[in-house]
């Protein structure tokens, strides 16, 4: 049975973590808000995009002018995962989630007999997959001085994985990251960026209807410009849907962690006060018998 | 008084115009060109240099915008920036960081076709930049 002393020490200290916790909790709804700003003025951009590669592919109409980054190399042996995660811990199931679908993933494309190379963008992706796949991690994107995450640092991973597919280094690339679906519901998901696939052609031909395009430079040459932006694009958003998607599920750790706490502490108050109790009770009994034997 | 049209400049950070306007100067990839209303439809990949809206409301505006590409239909200007910001917020510091990493393509180009490639972005950057920054 702990002492007074040590229950108020414990309570004291219990009461410490949670106002960290809760500090924390604040510090990652204040964060979620930029950063869902942030995913949903990204958002424009990747539709519009997405309009006119669905434009532009229909005018090439599948020729064999399509760059390889779209067509692939029509190959599947080497696969290249990059596995954005977050840099930071701390946010419940959030980094591990991810790190299980791409370990499942690559579990999978082994035992069928497949090369696999990985990029980790992010501290924590890459911590849990050294342990078992060290040897094919090729290289670790460190992001942990980007204060706000700009389509710059989206546009290095995608230079590099461009680069390394005009090596040869690849035939498909698929991208890892969690889903932003609500404050409490991040959803880890893969999607594949390279062979980009031909988007469908369902996404209505803008107000120009079937009208004649002309195109300046030629369709193919406008395509090789637009594929490698259209990697970067996507990348960004991972990376955006990635940082409000931690900070969503930090928010609710924390709100977890501060709630526990609370009870941890009105469990202890409750011993603290029935030996404090106990303790008086004692001291009178012994006063009154020490009375009544004299 | 022309005819308005819809505009919009988008960088994948945010929507940075998106209203009626009576013309915009886009700097093509292979030539400027201003586009009015019921302009036929064009695609063009466009090269770092100043777009100019003019609202319908009869104010110029002027954004600078290294790359990207403009969907041209009859009905509304789509302009698609890989960056973009307005020319009174511009950095001087940041161009001249552009500037730099251009130099530094040219110095690494392996080939003769990303070299070139290189060396026209660095000329349309310096080019550029003059024209932008009176000293």
């Amino acid at each position: 049975m702990p002492s007074l002393k040590d229950l108020r020490n414990r309570i004291a200290s219990v009461k410490a973590t949670q106002k960290i916790t809760k500090a924390m909790q604040m510090v990652a709804a204040a964060k979620l808000r930029r950063a869902q700003e942030a995913a949903e003025a990204a958002r424009p951009y990747s539709e519009r995009m997405g309009a006119v590669l669905a434009n532009i592919t229909q005018a090439i109409g599948g020729g064999g002018e399509a760059p390889a980054l779209m067509t692939g190399t029509g190959k599947d042996d080497v696969h290249l995962l990059v596995v954005c995660t977050a840099e930071r811990g701390l946010c419940g199931g959030f980094n591990s989630q991810i790190a299980r679908l791409a370990r499942d993933h690559i579990r999978k494309l082994l035992s069928d007999g497949k090369q696999v190379k990985i990029i980790c963008v992010g501290k924590k992706g890459f911590d849990i997959l050294r342990r078992d796949y060290a040897a094919l991690i090729l290289e670790r994107v460190d992001l942990r001085e980007v204060k706000t995450l700009g389509f710059v640092n989206a546009d290095a991973i995608a230079k590099k994985i461009i680069q390394l597919f005009n090596e040869g280094g690849f035939d498909i690339c698929t991208l890892f990251y969690s889903q932003f679906k609500s404050v409490i519901s991040q959803v880890p998901t893969t999607r594949q960026i390279i062979p980009a696939g031909v988007p469908s052609a369902a996404t209505e031909a803008t107000d120009g209807g079937n009208a004649v395009y002309e195109y300046e430079p030629e369709p193919g040459e406008i395509l090789s410009d637009l594929i490698p932006r259209n990697i970067s694009v996507q990348v960004f958003r991972a990376l955006l849907e990635n940082a409000a998607g931690e900070m969503g599920a930090k928010m609710s750790a924390m709100d977890n962690a501060t709630r526990n706490a609370g009870d941890m502490i009105n469990k202890l108050s409750i011993t603290y006060n029935r030996q404090r109790q106990a303790q008086i009770t004692k001291e009178l009994i012994e006063i009154i018998s020490g009375a009544e034997a004299l | 008084m022309p005819e308005a049209f819809k505009f919009e400049l988008v960088s994948p950070e945010r929507l940075l115009v998106s209203e009626q306007v009576e013309a915009v100067v886009i700097p093509g990839a292979e030539g400027e060109m201003t586009v009015m209303a019921h302009h036929a439809p064009v695609m063009t990949t466009i090269k770092p240099g100043v777009v100019t809206v003019k609202t319908a409301a009869g104010k110029e505006e002027r954004y600078v915008v290294f790359g990207g590409f403009a969907d041209i239909v009859p009905a509304g200007c789509t302009l698609l920036a890989e960056s973009a910001v307005a020319v009174g917020d511009i950095d001087r510091a940041d161009l001249a960081r552009r500037i730099q990493e251009a130099r530094e393509d040219v110095a690494d180009a392996k080939d003769d076709q990303t070299r070139s490639k290189a060396e026209q972005f660095l000329s349309q950057l310096t080019t550029f930049e003059g024209a932008i920054l009176p000293a």
